[in-house]
């Protein structure tokens, strides 16, 4: 279980997260929602251990991950994978090298073991052929695919995905969305996706946060949010330009 | 008054972080060499890249400076009937100075750039934060296979440096200029020491170290977007620059 206690992070005179909390039920699947710049990805970015709060408390499984000791944070790390936003996969490899690379770096899998896994991997993702493409020969849609196999490649109990949608079209949207919820079906992993695909992301989602100034303003399940009465979060689902929210 | 004492007060807090800041880069480069040094494989790329892929830039300068030292060298000693002096002269700057100092700055301009940008460009499109979250420790993979490389790769460039500057002097002092072949060998080898060899190799070893630790620190630090690696690599090549001359100031007084 991921648990983020009163976490309160600033850039400059900017308060990002303002005594955030939040609980991350295991072997679900929960969204961050919220206005662009409100720190969606800088909260992800705080449960894999890339960003250090200012004060508060994020806890994995029950283990403190604050100011704790590279080799610590590394053993916790294991238990994650991580979609970026653009994939972030290593443009000095090809696709078959990218998803490989965790295999042979963390395990002594065979040369051909590892070939039958990367293939696999890919295989579930529905990505035949590619292995000998360079990323900057992928689509975003394939680019997205090709960071999912790696991220799923060691098992890992959580997946954090970091808008995982964004700059496809709807049809490949769709298909990603899809795959998130067959291989979340499949392996079984919590997952936590920040995502602006209102209302797309109820569909996969079982439970929804809404981030606004800082805080969690309503967690709930799709539905609830869905139907919340809450001003600030009817607006940001309908998209309205009147409310609560302001455009700056 | 308070906003002036302020600002100082922000000014040195920051400049204090920031040296804190690229020492532990540093020191952690160094202790990771040791613990985890890279695998072979991407020690042998990077030696490529920083010295095999440096060397036609670094003949070309050498020829080029040993040609323009035995010009000038020849017609300052021929002053004093000391012709026969060339050799000595040629080797002697280019052994214990030029050779170390001029291979960094050509080996910044080409390799410490690149190794920034390199750097930078996998930091803002978060492959840096991928290892991590891999659970993956970049220095291994990116930094120290570059700081092992520029180490062994800048002693060799530098003593190309030398042999193609001193036959640089030889074609422009004993070709074109007449100077007695023999005297130029002789003399030389009469005048230059082990030690000159040996304070030429220690420096060159240095600003390996120098090249590779601001090339990489940049690089990993770079800020956002293209502008944010732009700038990055600009500063990696001034302040490396800067660093190679002012510690081969220091090293020489050391040295001599």
């Amino acid at each position: 279980m991921i648990q983020l206690t009163d976490l309160h992070k600033a850039f400059g005179n900017q308060n990002v997260l303002n005594g955030l909390n939040l609980t991350v039920p295991d072997g679900q699947i929960t969204a961050i929602i919220g206005p662009s710049g409100e720190g969606k990805s800088v909260l992800l970015r705080h449960i894999i251990g890339l960003m250090q709060p200012d004060s508060g408390q994020i806890s994995i499984d029950g283990e403190n991950i604050i100011g704790i000791r590279r080799s610590e944070m590394n053993r916790i790390r294991e238990k994650f994978g991580m979609l970026f936003q653009n994939a972030a996969l290593f443009d000095s490899m090809n696709v078959f090298e990218n998803v490989a690379f965790p295999l042979q770096e963390k395990t002594s899998f065979s040369k051909a073991e590892i070939r039958t896994r990367v293939l696999s991997a890919l295989e579930d993702v529905g990505l035949k052929n590619v292995e000998q493409k360079f990323t900057d020969e992928l689509s975003g849609g394939m680019k997205k695919r090709v960071g999912l196999a790696r991220a799923l490649l060691l098992n890992p109990k959580i997946i954090l995905f970091d808008e995982p949608t964004t700059g496809l079209d709807p049809i490949i949207k769709r298909a990603i969305h899809q795959l998130i919820k067959e291989t979340h079906e499949k392996f079984g992993f919590t997952a936590v996706i920040v995502s602006h695909e209102i209302p797309d992301i109820f569909d996969i989602a079982q439970n929804v946060a809404m981030l606004f100034r800082g805080e969690i303003l309503q967690f709930g399940t799709a539905d609830e949010i869905r139907n919340s009465t809450n001003p600030v979060v009817k607006q940001f689902i309908s998209g309205s330009l009147d409310g609560p929210i302001q455009m700056v | 008054m308070s906003g002036i004492v302020q600002a100082i007060g922000r000014l040195t807090i920051k400049s204090m972080r920031d040296l804190g800041k690229i020492g532990w880069f540093l020191l952690y480069s160094l202790y990771m060499i040791v613990r985890r040094p890279g695998s072979p494989l991407q020690i042998l790329k990077q030696i490529r890249f920083i010295g095999a892929k440096s060397l036609f830039v670094i003949v070309l300068t050498a020829a080029f400076t040993g040609m323009v030292l035995g010009l000038q060298g020849y017609y300052t000693l021929a002053k004093f009937g000391s012709e026969g002096m060339l050799g000595t002269a040629v080797a002697l700057s280019l052994i214990r100075e030029l050779g170390p100092v001029l291979t960094a700055l050509m080996v910044t301009g080409r390799a410490g750039s690149a190794i920034t940008a390199e750097i930078g460009i996998m930091r803002i499109t978060e492959q840096i934060d991928a290892l991590e979250t891999m659970a993956l420790d970049p220095f291994k993979y990116l930094i120290t296979p570059k700081f092992i490389a520029a180490m062994l790769s800048l002693p060799l460039l530098c003593a190309i440096f030398d042999v193609v500057g001193i036959y640089g002097g030889w074609v422009v002092g004993v070709k074109l200029l007449g100077v007695n072949p023999g005297a130029y060998f002789y003399e030389m080898e009469k005048a230059v020491v082990w030690r000159d060899v040996y304070s030429g190799f220690v420096k060159s070893f240095s600003f390996g170290v120098i090249i590779a630790w601001i090339g990489c620190y940049k690089g990993y630090y770079a800020g956002h977007g293209a502008e944010g690696v732009s700038r990055a690599t600009t500063e990696s090549v001034v302040l490396t620059s800067v660093l190679v001359l002012v510690w081969d100031y220091f090293l020489t007084s050391i040295l001599l």
